[in-house]
């Protein structure tokens, strides 16, 4: 029981955590709270399938595929909708702004993918054999799925840390402000943060659609889980994210499991209150 | 003046069932009904900026009290209770996220729909034993016309009378800068969280007073993420910050609205997501203040 609930709970955890670590890129270094996220891991998950059962191409290759994709439509979509409202808006109204620009985003791509997709649950099945690890089976495309989220997520902090870009993408997300005196393009680095979260949400998204069964009114639940996620890790904090995704999966694992899975968001719901009441810097934050 | 000519056009509003026809008396109650939710929405989020996305968690609620209690008790009573859950479901929810940043209120309103429908599900399922309820209630469609009325007028009323009040000078005063707010010695908390229950409460209320329009009613169809999106549209188009804004922005919005969804369902959302963002970009203050800016730039452009 305990075995089952932590192996299958870093499995969803995997997920979360790539689909948080998406959101706190955006949020933390473009300053844009995008609510339309859950729309877009949606929109990348029916593209996996309608590419699978239209054209017979191979669930990993499109994941493999879909993140430079995301890559683009997200620098797209910041070139075009968010940059105006962080032209227009300074200190704390661009978070109004981009709040109500992205809920309407919400509806159109939510619109767009009734119109296309039907409002009914889709799921594929693919390799749903199963794999017996510590004497608990699991389905091997979870196992897959948990594999693609170590290799990005943990690439991408990798390079975060390390790198000379991702020093620049860091120091814009500490202070905005000061970064363009050491001569950083703050504009180009809010669009390739931006994109980046959005290239991390699809690639999300398309695992989520290897295992789970989804809708195309569901997006706000991937919104709200990695929201609290994010939250809960510290706003910009990518390890937090990291370490608070796989956390809630393990939590909604033991709920789903132990007591109801129809409690599930109301454990995620339960878990946000703590986290404002006790530590609204974040589980991992300085006060 | 004005003290004559607010009765007698409600007193007008009022009289209009007599005349219309029963689709007619339909559209109204309907455009009433979110003149209320919209004037509402923007009694709170209007001066303090604070973008409450969980309209249809309290007006589901309220429909649902009824749906829960309408066999048991008298009428009356039931809007006494709905008006108390909805204050208390504000309290929860502005206790534990209106002492932080606007961003923190804004993502829990942003799942509280999701979350209550859920929870609803769960408890009539588990514990009622089925889903979906019937609301039988002896009320007609003029009784709820005139229920919803007078609740917009009270909304108007209330919000023109928080407006001068000191409440409604420390809520503007929190909106333009929260810093200057505190250090005015404004109780940053506690005045967010008087408005946003006062707010919150009327959104209930509406819930149940329309609800006898449902019949059966279901987590799935009251809960409908649209309300909460139609509300902020509507407030945002006429202007959250004026007295009259949000209902100017409700009654063509919501014209539009039914007139799309009726001869268009597949492509209304998709329009609806695109409106909304235009509304955002193109009209920051709403058309009420959009059409008075460019009055006024040409008035500077001929002196």
């Amino acid at each position: 029981m305990f075995v089952t609930i932590l192996i299958l709970g870093l499995v969803l955890g995997g997920t979360y955590a790539l689909l948080a670590l998406g959101l706190t890129l955006q949020y933390g270094i473009a300053r844009i709270m995008n609510l339309a996220y859950g729309e877009l891991t949606l929109a990348a998950a029916f593209v996996l399938v309608a590419l699978m059962q239209g054209f017979g191409i191979s669930p990993l290759l499109t994941v493999a595929l879909i993140g430079p994709v995301g890559y683009v439509v997200g620098s797209l979509l910041y070139t075009v909708m968010m940059k105006p409202l962080v032209a227009r808006s300074s200190g704390g109204k661009l978070d109004v702004d981009s709040i109500l620009a992205t809920f309407g985003l919400l509806f159109l791509i939510q619109g767009v993918l009734l119109l296309v997709f039907g409002p009914n649950f889709t799921s594929i099945s693919y390799l749903d054999k199963g794999v017996t690890i510590f004497g608990v089976t699991v389905a091997l495309n979870r196992l897959i799925a948990l594999g693609i989220c170590v290799v990005v997520g943990g690439a991408l902090v990798i390079a975060l840390a390390t790198t000379r870009w991702g020093l620049a993408l860091r120091a814009v997300a500490q202070t905005p402000t000061s970064a363009p005196l050491v001569g950083l393009d703050v504009n180009k680095v809010a669009r390739q943060g931006f994109a980046l979260g959005t290239a991390l949400a699809a690639t999300a998204g398309a695992t989520v659609a290897m295992y789970q069964t989804f809708s195309a009114s569901g997006g706000v639940v991937f919104t709200m889980k990695a929201l609290v996620i994010v939250i809960m890790g510290g706003v910009g904090n990518v390890g937090g994210a990291l370490a608070a995704g796989l956390l809630l999966g393990l939590v909604e694992t033991f709920v789903a499991t132990a007591i109801d899975p129809g409690l599930t968001l109301a454990a995620t719901f339960a878990i946000f209150l703590l986290v404002l009441l006790f530590r609204p810097q974040g589980l991992f934050g300085k006060a | 003046m004005k003290y004559v000519i607010y009765p007698v056009a409600l007193a007008l509003l009022a009289a209009v069932p007599f005349v219309a026809s029963d689709y007619a008396l339909g559209l109204l109650i309907g455009m009433v009904t979110y003149v209320t939710l919209a004037s509402a929405w923007a009694m709170f989020s209007g001066p303090t900026h604070y973008v409450s996305l969980a309209t249809v968690a309290f007006y589901g609620a309220g429909a649902y009290v009824v749906a829960m209690l309408n066999e048991v008790m008298a009428y009356p009573m039931i809007l006494l209770i709905t008006a108390g859950v909805g204050a208390a479901m504000a309290l929860v929810v502005g206790l534990s996220t209106l002492r932080l940043a606007g961003v923190y209120f804004v993502i829990f309103s942003f799942g509280l729909a999701e979350l209550i429908r859920q929870l609803i599900t769960w408890y009539e399922i588990n514990i009622y034993g089925t889903l979906g309820r019937y609301i039988f209630v002896d009320i007609t469609a003029r009784g709820i016309y005139w229920q919803m009325l007078a609740l917009a007028a009270i909304t108007i009323g209330l919000t023109a009378y928080i407006n001068r009040s000191r409440l409604g000078l420390a809520l503007r005063v929190i909106g333009d800068d929260e810093v200057v707010a505190a250090h005015s010695g404004i109780p940053l908390a506690r005045m967010k969280l008087m408005a946003f229950v006062l707010s919150a409460t009327i959104l209930t209320l509406a819930g149940a007073i329309a609800s006898p329009r449902w019949v059966y009613v279901e987590p799935a169809i009251v809960f409908n993420p649209t309300v909460s999106f139609l509300t902020v549209i509507m407030a945002l188009f006429g202007g959250a910050n004026r007295l009259w804004g949000p209902a100017l922005g409700a009654i063509p919005l919501f014209l539009a609205f039914e007139y799309l969804s009726a001869h268009f369902p597949d492509v209304y959302p998709i329009f609806l997501g695109a409106l909304f963002i235009g509304v955002v970009f193109l009209f920051p203050n709403g058309v009420l203040a959009g059409i008075e800016g460019l009055r006024r730039g040409k008035k500077e452009e001929t002196a």
